[in-house]
C-alpha cells in the first residue's frame, strides 16, 4: 500500500497538468454541493451502491486477464444468467435470499468452468485472438439461446416479489435502503474472503504464481489448468452474486441484460489497471460515481460518452490504468 | 505490361467488367429485393468495411474496434449531405431501352435491358457526398489515432477503439440537439435510395486494388513489419507510428465510405444499428477470413453476410431465432479446429504477391542459376 501511494505521487509530480484538471473538477463539484448538499449526498449515495455492483464483475475480469491475458467478453453473460439463475430460484421456487444467492453463485461458477473447459481451454496455445472471438461467440451463445422461448424468453421480465422487503430511511434527506446496505456488505465481505483467498492462502499462492509465470508455475509442480479453472469459477461465481444483487436494484431482467453493466465493469477494471484487484475495486467505484454525477448534473444521455472519455484520457496519462504499473503484481 | 490502369492489365479489367455484367444482369434479376440487398451489395459494402479492419489488425497488427464507429460517422455524414442536396442537383440522362430476344431470355430473364438511365447530377452528389463522409471519419481518425497510438498499444489500444464505438454511438443517439435533420435516437429517414450495386462493386473493386497496391508496396512491407516485430521495424529505420497512423486513417476512410454506402443502400440510419456489439462482427469476418489475407476476407464476407441472412430463409418455421445460436457454435467451432481462418496465408488470383524481377548484378557476383531465375522472373512479370 505504500508503495502504491510513492507511486500514485510520483505520478501526479510528473503529471501536474493532470493535478490541475482534477482539482476544476473537484472545485466544481464542491460548488455543487454547495448549492444542494442532500442532491450531492444523494448521488454520492447511489453512484457507491452502482460502484459495488460493477466492482463484483469487474474482480472477475481482472482475475481472468490477469492470469490468461483474455477479455473474458462473456463474463457480462455469466452475470445474466446469474441474475436469473437468482430471479427463478426466489420466485418459483420461493427460496430465501441467502440460499437463492448460494445457488446463483454456484450456477455461474459451474456455467463458468464449463465455458473454460469447451472454449478456452483448447485455445490456450493458441494465438489471442482465437481465444477472443471465441468468448464473443460464447457471449452470443448465451444471450440469444437464452433468450429463446423456452429458455428465458426474449422478454423483459419484472422482479415482482423481491426476496427481501425494501425499506428505506431517511438521513436528513438522504435515503437509504436496507438493499444498498446489503449490497455493500455482501460486496465487503466477498472482497474480504477474496482477498484472503488469494494472498494468504495456498491456492491463492498458485494463482498468483500462474499469472507471474506459467511455465515455471508449472515446473514447481502446480496443475496450472485447475488454477485456472478455479480463477474462472471465482469470478463467475462473483458475477452471479452481483448479478442477482444488481436486478433487485433494478428490478427488471433480460437476456442482454448483461452487455451493458459487463462493459462498464470492464471498464472500470481497465480504469483501475487490468489485473489488479484493489484497482479493479476502486475503479468500479470511480465508474459509478461518475456515472451517477455525470447523469445527474450533466446529461443523462450523454453518461456514457462522460464515461468513456474519462476512460480514454486516463488510458492515455496512464496507459496501465490507475493502480496497473507493476505487472509482475498480478493476482 | 503496356496500358495499365492502377497496376493491373487490361486483361483484369475485362474480367472485373465481366463479373459486374454478369452479377448485375444474370444473378440479380433472379434474387428478390431483399436478397439483392442482403447477398449482393451489402456484403460488398461489409467487404469495404473489413478489407479496411484487415490492414489495420490484420496487416499492421493494431487491435482495433473503432471501425464501426467510423462506419457511423461515415454514414451519417453522407446522409447529411445527399439528404439536403438531392432535391437541388438533379441531372437525367435520358438512356438506351434494350429488348432482348426471346432466346437470351433463358440467361438474363427480363424483357427489357435499361442501360444508361442514370441522373449525373445525383450520381456525382453520391459520389461526393461518400467521399466527404470517408475523409470526415479519415480526418476524425487522424486525430484520434495519431493521440491515442502514440500512447496505447494492444489490448489498451482496443479498448480505447471500443470506447471511440460507444462514444460515437451516444453522439448519434444525442445528434438531434445539434443537427435537428438525425432525428437521434428515432432514427434518420428521408435519405435518398441511391446506391446500386455498380456503386457498391466499383468501389469494393477500387478499394481492393488499392490496397493490394499498397500491401505490396515499400509501404506495404513497411506496415507489415510493424506487426511483426515493432522493435525490430524502428531498429531497421522505419517510424512505426506514422506507418500506424497511415494505416489507422485508410482503413477509417474504407469504413466511412462504407458507411455512405450503406445509408444511401436501406434509406434509413439507426443508432442502434451502430452499437459496440455489431462492431465485433468485421473483427469476426477478417479472423473467419484469415489476419493479413485480403481474398481470405472477400470471401468471409459473403460467407458470412449470406449464410447469416441465408438461415432466416433456410431454418425450418419456428427455428429464426436459433440464427444466432448457431452462428456462435460455429464460430467456436472454427476457432477451436481452424485458428488461421478460411484460407490461412494463401492469396488467390490477382491479390497474390507479385513475383519480384531480381536486381541484375552484373554477370561476376551473381551464380549463373540465380542470373537464369532472375532472367525467367523477369519474363514472367512481361
Amino acid at each position: 500500500m505504500q508503495n502504491l501511494t510513492q507511486r500514485m505521487v510520483a505520478f501526479m509530480r510528473r503529471n501536474w497538468y493532470a493535478l490541475i484538471v482534477a482539482a476544476l473538477i473537484l472545485i466544481w463539484l464542491y460548488g455543487r454541493m454547495r448549492t444542494n448538499p442532500v442532491l450531492f449526498a444523494q448521488f454520492v449515495v447511489d453512484g457507491i451502491r452502482l460502484g459495488f455492483v460493477y466492482g463484483l464483475i469487474a474482480l472477475g475480469y481482472t482475475m481472468v486477464y490477469g492470469i490468461v491475458r483474455l477479455i473474458n467478453f462473456a463474463h457480462g453473460d455469466v452475470f445474466m444468467v446469474g441474475a436469473y439463475t437468482a430471479f427463478y430460484a426466489t420466485t418459483r421456487f420461493r427460496w430465501g435470499f441467502i440460499p437463492a444467492m448460494g445457488l446463483a453463485m454456484g450456477v455461474c461458477a459451474f456455467l463458468a468452468v464449463i465455458i473454460e473447459r469447451v472454449a478456452y481451454k483448447p485455445l490456450r496455445e493458441a494465438p489471442r485472438i482465437a481465444a477472443l472471438i471465441t468468448a464473443i461467440g460464447v457471449s452470443f451463445f448465451l444471450e440469444y439461446f437464452t433468450a429463446l422461448d423456452f429458455v428465458f424468453t426474449p422478454n423483459f421480465i419484472n422482479y415482482t416479489p423481491l426476496p427481501i422487503r425494501f425499506q428505506t430511511w431517511d438521513v436528513g434527506g438522504v435515503t437509504f435502503s436496507n438493499v444498498m446496505l446489503i449490497v455493500i456488505g455482501v460486496s465487503l465481505l466477498c472482497l474480504a474472503v477474496l482477498w484472503y483467498l488469494v494472498y494468504r492462502t495456498k491456492l491463492g499462492k498458485a494463482m498468483r504464481a500462474v499469472a507471474w509465470d506459467k511455465p515455471t508455475a508449472r515446473l514447481m509442480g502446480i496443475d496450472v489448468d485447475l488454477v485456472i479453472t478455479f480463477t474462472f469459477a471465482v469470478g463467475a461465481a462473483l458475477a452471479g452474486l452481483g448479478g442477482m444483487l444488481y436486478v433487485i436494484l433494478y428490478p427488471q431482467i433480460r437476456t442482454f441484460l448483461g452487455v451493458m453493466p459487463g462493459l462498464k465493469a470492464f471498464i472500470a477494471a481497465v480504469f483501475g489497471g487490468i489485473g489488479s484487484l484493489p484497482g479493479a475495486f476502486i475503479g468500479s467505484l470511480i465508474i459509478g460515481m461518475i456515472e451517477t454525477l455525470s447523469q445527474g448534473y450533466l446529461s443523462s444521455t450523454l453518461r456514457d460518452f462522460i464515461v468513456f472519455s474519462v476512460l480514454i484520457i486516463v488510458l492515455l496519462f496512464k496507459p496501465t490504468g490507475l493502480f496497473g504499473e507493476s505487472a509482475k503484481e498480478k493476482a | 505490361m503496356k496500358s495499365r490502369f492502377l497496376g493491373q492489365s487490361w486483361l483484369f479489367w475485362l474480367a472485373v467488367l465481366l463479373i459486374f455484367l454478369v452479377v448485375q444482369w444474370v444473378v440479380m434479376p433472379r434474387f428478390t429485393e431483399f436478397r439483392r440487398m442482403s447477398w449482393v451489395i451489402f456484403p460488398c459494402i461489409m467487404a469495404i468495411i473489413c478489407l479496411g479492419l484487415n490492414l489495420i489488425y490484420g496487416f499492421n497488427g493494431q487491435f482495433s474496434l473503432g471501425q464501426w464507429g467510423f462506419y457511423g460517422i461515415g454514414a451519417y455524414a453522407s446522409a447529411l449531405i445527399t439528404y439536403h442536396w438531392t432535391q437541388r442537383v438533379t441531372f437525367p440522362i435520358e438512356g438506351v431501352t434494350l429488348q432482348i430476344p426471346a432466346a437470351l431470355q433463358r440467361i438474363v430473364p427480363l424483357a427489357e435491358m435499361q442501360l444508361f438511365h442514370i441522373d449525373a447530377g445525383r450520381s456525382a452528389l453520391l459520389l461526393f457526398a461518400l467521399l466527404a463522409g470517408g475523409a470526415l471519419a479519415a480526418i476524425i481518425s487522424l486525430g484520434f489515432g495519431y493521440v491515442v497510438l502514440l500512447r496505447l498499444g494492444s489490448d489498451y489500444f482496443g479498448i480505447a477503439t471500443l470506447g471511440f464505438t460507444v462514444m460515437v454511438q451516444v453522439l448519434l443517439i444525442n445528434s438531434d440537439l445539434v443537427i435537428p435533420e438525425t432525428k437521434g435516437a428515432r432514427g434518420m429517414i428521408g435519405i435518398p435510395q441511391m446506391t446500386s450495386f455498380f456503386w457498391a462493386f466499383a468501389l469494393l473493386v477500387l478499394a481492393l486494388v488499392v490496397m493490394r497496391n499498397i500491401i505490396y508496396s515499400s509501404t506495404g512491407r513497411a506496415i507489415i513489419s510493424v506487426r511483426e516485430d515493432e522493435t525490430a521495424a524502428q531498429a531497421m529505420g522505419i517510424d512505426t507510428l506514422r506507418y500506424k497512423t497511415m494505416s489507422f486513417v485508410l482503413g477509417s476512410f474504407y469504413a466511412g465510405l462504407a458507411g455512405g454506402l450503406y445509408a444511401h443502400l436501406y434509406a434509413f440510419l439507426s443508432p442502434s444499428y451502430f452499437s459496440f456489439q455489431r462492431s465485433f462482427d468485421p473483427m469476426i469476418i477478417i479472423v473467419f477470413g484469415g489476419l493479413g489475407n485480403m481474398t481470405g476476407t472477400l470471401l468471409a464476407t459473403f460467407v458470412w453476410a449470406i449464410s447469416l441472412e441465408g438461415m432466416r430463409i433456410w431454418l425450418p418455421q419456428g427455428f429464426e431465432a436459433w440464427r444466432f445460436v448457431i452462428y456462435p457454435i460455429a464460430l467456436l467451432l472454427l476457432m477451436l479446429f481452424r485458428q488461421q481462418g478460411l484460407l490461412g496465408r494463401v492469396e488467390l488470383g490477382f491479390l497474390r504477391a507479385p513475383r519480384w524481377p531480381l536486381r541484375k548484378l552484373g554477370g561476376a557476383d551473381m551464380p549463373p542459376a540465380v542470373a537464369a531465375a532472375a532472367a525467367g522472373s523477369a519474363q514472367v512479370e512481361e
